[in-house]
């Protein structure tokens, strides 16, 4: 009898090592398809083998505790003829199982208490990074840099209607990814403009909720260059599984050369501000910038949703001349308790002007015709002349 | 004395007898575990292969959050409430429930709730979509209005049903036991509900302040919830949790007394430790009001708070283990035979002990930065509510139909429920460990391609669990309809207690003299 139990108690260890075998064959991230990343961080590593070290406890209790069910289960079946014996308490045996588990938690308790201290440690940083969820994108800031941008999904439209076969990184691609330096400790200061987001990078062990009006923070060294991805985690309305975070571990010097870069960039973007573009320029860019920014809520062709997200397509606000300085209003300020983002701190005056230009002249709206109405054109200046007005 | 129920529609109107409710409670129990199996049938279906196929991302939301709440509010607590009417009085040996009046009003709001909640699909804006655990500000300012509005009003009418039901399971076990039956002489199902109705009646209230709250922000231009008017959105997050923490034991524990009755009525041998059985579970009762923060250790709480609730979560498991191995002992050295209520049983004590061991890894805050919001907590708790509230549920109704109908179930039939059930489940929810850890987030309508595989597994299996609850409800209806007549008090060789000292059927009113215990 003892011997089979003992069988099936082999038989429940070998399927549980089942668990542990997938991460031998991992990744050099030591991913996994069935377990936690070990990661790149020396966090994601503590956690990792926080994560092992409580599942083994848990396998070595259950292995005794299911093996004492089965063994039970086995030997005394009344089909067998076993006879019930008729004790019901032990006072010695109830302190015993109660004692042991506490003590097996202290011992669970401690390397625990360690690694949160750490996790929460995250002074003496050498890099800020702003990050901000809103529906449905991640935009970054490297803070005292002058460099912001936004990251949206990029997988197309037609893999995620199965119209068109999926990319190896299928929902977990962005236009623009976080560049970081490897070997530096970087602090995440996370927060949110609309609902709560959750940025989730499992192979930085990093998971901090994005809250509107609070700032929470968060931080990795990685490492290992690499491209590590990661998910919004909390559930932030319809497109809360289409807003992935990709983040490139870069050796220093190539992170330095992106970084001039960028603020080249910046400087170009602002000192086109005073430029004046013609209409086709304008729509041109507009189309580009509504495509990506807008046209998730309004829609490509500007009808909107209904009951959630308003047409642009034939509204007075972008027909009417009266309408251009609520036109302006809503796309720089937002309005953010029915969902419209403030595109004015995350976007470029051109790239403002440009989308409004767009958006009054576009479907028919404008003169009235399919032709673009030379009236309804918005320069940067204007935009900047706006926002200064306030 | 004795007259029988009235006739037609009016014997379930305005019926007061603890019986007819108790029916009632369970076979709308029943309506809602399929409605909200629907849902789960369309979420599995969308999630059978990466890219959206059937739903929009929206419709999706509305599905995850409606089967969360009508399986939650609708399916188990409701099940267990009426397993409360129909065997509480009969186990304390009482003529009926202390308040009957009530009783029927406390059954009868729950319809025009669920009615309403469901009316919600139906309208522009769909049903609510931010999820069971409805976090500010997603369910409020940036909700449709009227959803929200009908969505406030059917949990406030949920809430004061389950107020009102637990009143009167606290008054029936505390004015109405039988001359000789103390309190340490109850049988361990009435301990476990006469616990749970208080800390339903210690919560609920909690629950209809967050509604409250969502309300006035909605309506009343209050900024509770919104930081933008000095408000905070995790202050949500705390309320909710402080009531559904307890929420969850509020689930489980009346489970822990059916297992309890179940397990030494097949072992032939007396519950072991009984009396640690009652401290146990009046331990985790005590420990559930102070551990709601882990639900929330990735929101930005400071390190002290996040060690307290960490340390609080542990203890969960001393006492959780003592009712295990308690359980365990019961049956060593028993005379075990394995009808499908003890199947069930067993299956129910060894996931619902996986549903422990994830939970224990789960209260590991550091490890729970990267478990939070993924697949690992569904799993978990699926662990906990379906193998265990609703496998404790299955078990349960096996094992008392006989009882309430004086016929018994097809045992080969049950027993294809039963393994149909327990392989369906666990393929379901077992892969779901993997994609968690994998790192799939959880309420994600569509995702990455190295999770397909996993849910494809699951979606297989989830499909098989389904089908397989047609297959009770068949079962149950051949019982009442022509199951084989059985007229012994006592069905199961093994069984003790009051309720199986009545004839079977159990008669309209039963204990109108009430019994001695000695």
């Amino acid at each position: 009898m003892f011997a089979r139990a003992k069988q099936l108690s082999v038989l429940l260890l070998g399927s549980a090592c089942l668990w542990g075998v997938p991460a031998l064959a991992a990744d050099s991230a030591g991913r996994s398809a069935e377990n936690m990343p070990i990661g790149v961080t020396p966090v994601s590593q503590t956690v990792y083998d926080i994560h092992m070290l409580m599942f083994w406890i848990c396998v070595v209790i259950g292995v005794l505790t299911f093996g004492a069910l089965i063994f039970s289960l086995i030997a005394y079946r009344k089909s067998k003829g076993a006879v019930a014996a008729n004790f019901h308490e032990s006072t010695k045996v109830e302190i015993a199982w109660t004692v042991i588990p506490f003590i097996i938690l202290i011992g669970m308790a401690w390397p625990a208490t360690t690694a949160l201290i750490e996790v929460y440690d995250s002074d003496e940083a050498e890099l800020d990074i702003k990050v901000t969820g809103s529906q449905w994108k991640w935009s970054y800031d490297y803070i005292g840099e002058g460099v912001s941008f936004i990251s949206n999904l990029s997988t197309p439209k037609d893999q995620i209607a199965n119209l068109a076969a999926k990319g190896e990184n299928y929902l977990q691609e962005v236009d623009e990814p976080l560049v970081v330096p490897v070997g530096k400790k970087i602090r995440f200061l996370v927060t949110a403009s609309d609902v709560i987001h959750s940025w989730w990078v499992p192979d930085l062990a990093v998971k901090r909720d994005a809250i509107p009006g609070f700032t929470h923070e968060s931080w990795a060294l990685i490492e290992q260059p690499g491209t590590y991805r990661g998910f919004c985690a909390e559930l932030c309305g319809k497109d809360h599984a289409f807003m992935p975070i990709v983040v490139e571990a870069v050796p220093e010097a190539e992170y330095n050369d992106w970084l001039a870069q960028k603020k080249k960039e910046a400087a170009e973007i602002r000192a086109l501000t005073s430029k004046v573009f013609t209409l086709d320029e304008l729509m041109t860019k507009g189309k580009e910038v509504y495509t990506k920014h807008c046209s998730t809520c309004h829609m490509e062709n500007g009808e909107g949703v209904q009951g959630a997200f308003p047409a642009l397509k034939g509204s007075a606000m972008a027909t009417t001349a009266e309408g251009l300085a609520g036109h302006l209003d809503i796309v720089v300020n937002g309005n953010t308790s029915k969902g419209m983002p403030a595109w004015g701190t995350s976007l470029p005056d051109v790239e403002l002007a440009a989308v409004i230009t767009y958006e009054r002249n576009a479907w028919g709206n404008g003169s009235g015709d399919d032709e673009p109405d030379e009236d309804d054109i918005v320069q940067p200046i204007d935009v900047y002349n706006f926002k200064k007005g306030e | 004395m004795a007259h029988g129920p009235a006739k037609g529609i009016r014997r379930w109107l305005y019926t007061t007898n603890h019986k007819d409710i108790g029916s009632l409670y369970l076979w709308f129990s029943f309506a809602m575990f399929i409605l909200g199996g629907a849902f789960a049938m369309i979420i599995r279906a969308e999630l059978f292969q990466p890219g959206m196929q059937l739903v929009d991302p929206e419709f999706f939301n509305q599905m995850t959050t409606m089967h969360g709440l009508v399986m939650v509010f609708g399916a188990i607590m409701p099940a267990f409430v009426g397993l409360a009417n129909w065997m509480i009085p009969m186990m304390i040996g009482a003529p009926d429930m202390a308040l009957p009046r009530m009783n029927n009003l406390s059954f009868w709001l729950l319809p025009p709730a669920f009615l309403m909640l469901a009316a919600t699909l139906f309208t522009e804006g769909g049903a609510p979509q931010a999820g069971w655990t409805f976090y500010a500000p997603l369910s409020t300012t940036y909700a449709n209005p009227l959803t929200a509005t009908i969505f406030i009003f059917a949990v406030h009418t949920m809430g004061a049903s389950s107020i009102m039901g637990s009143i009167n399971i606290i008054a029936t076990i505390l004015n109405m036991r039988a001359p000789g039956m103390s309190y340490m002489k109850m049988p361990l199902f009435v301990w476990t509900w006469l616990i749970t109705a208080f800390l339903l009646v210690a919560v609920m209230p909690v629950l209809a302040g967050a509604v409250t709250m969502m309300l006035m922000d909605i309506h009343g231009g209050t900024s509770f919830f919104d930081a933008a008017g000095g408000g905070d959105p995790v202050l949500f997050q705390h309320v909710f949790w402080f009531f559904g923490h307890p929420e969850v034991y509020i689930i489980i524990l009346p489970a822990f007394g059916v297992i309890s009755q179940i397990i030494p009525t097949f072992s032939r041998k007396p519950l072991f430790g009984y009396s640690s059985m009652v401290y146990a579970t009046a331990s985790i009762a005590l420990l559930s009001f102070i551990v709601w923060a882990h639900h929330m250790f990735t929101v930005g709480m400071p390190l002290a708070g996040e060690l307290f609730f960490m340390y609080a979560t542990m203890l969960i498991a001393v006492p959780t283990g003592v009712k295990v191995f308690n359980w365990i002992a019961t049956m060593f050295k028993g005379s075990i035979s394995f009808e499908t209520p003890m199947l069930f049983s067993l299956a129910f004590l060894v996931l619902f002990t996986i549903g422990g061991f994830t939970g224990v890894m789960l209260s590991i805050a550091p490890a729970d930065f990267q478990y939070h919001d993924s697949y690992f907590v569904v799993a978990h708790f699926h662990y906990v509510m379906v193998a265990g509230a609703v496998f404790s549920m299955s078990a349960a109704v096996y094992y008392w139909l006989p009882k309430w109908t004086g016929r018994m179930y097809s045992e080969p039939l049950a027993q294809v429920h039963f393994w149909t059930s327990f392989v369906g489940f666990n393929l379901t929810f077992f892969p779901q460990h993997f994609v968690g850890l994998a790192g799939m987030p959880r309420r994600y309508s569509d995702y990455a391609l190295q999770f397909a595989d996993y849910n494809m597994v699951s979606s297989c299996g989830a499909f098989l669990y389904g089908v397989s609850q047609i297959l009770f409800l068949v079962i149950v209806i051949l019982t009442v309809k022509g199951g084989k007549k059985t007229t012994k008090e006592k069905t199961w060789e093994g069984a003790e207690g009051l309720e199986w000292t009545v004839p079977s059927p159990a008669p309209y009113h039963t204990f109108s003299t009430p019994p001695t215990v000695k």
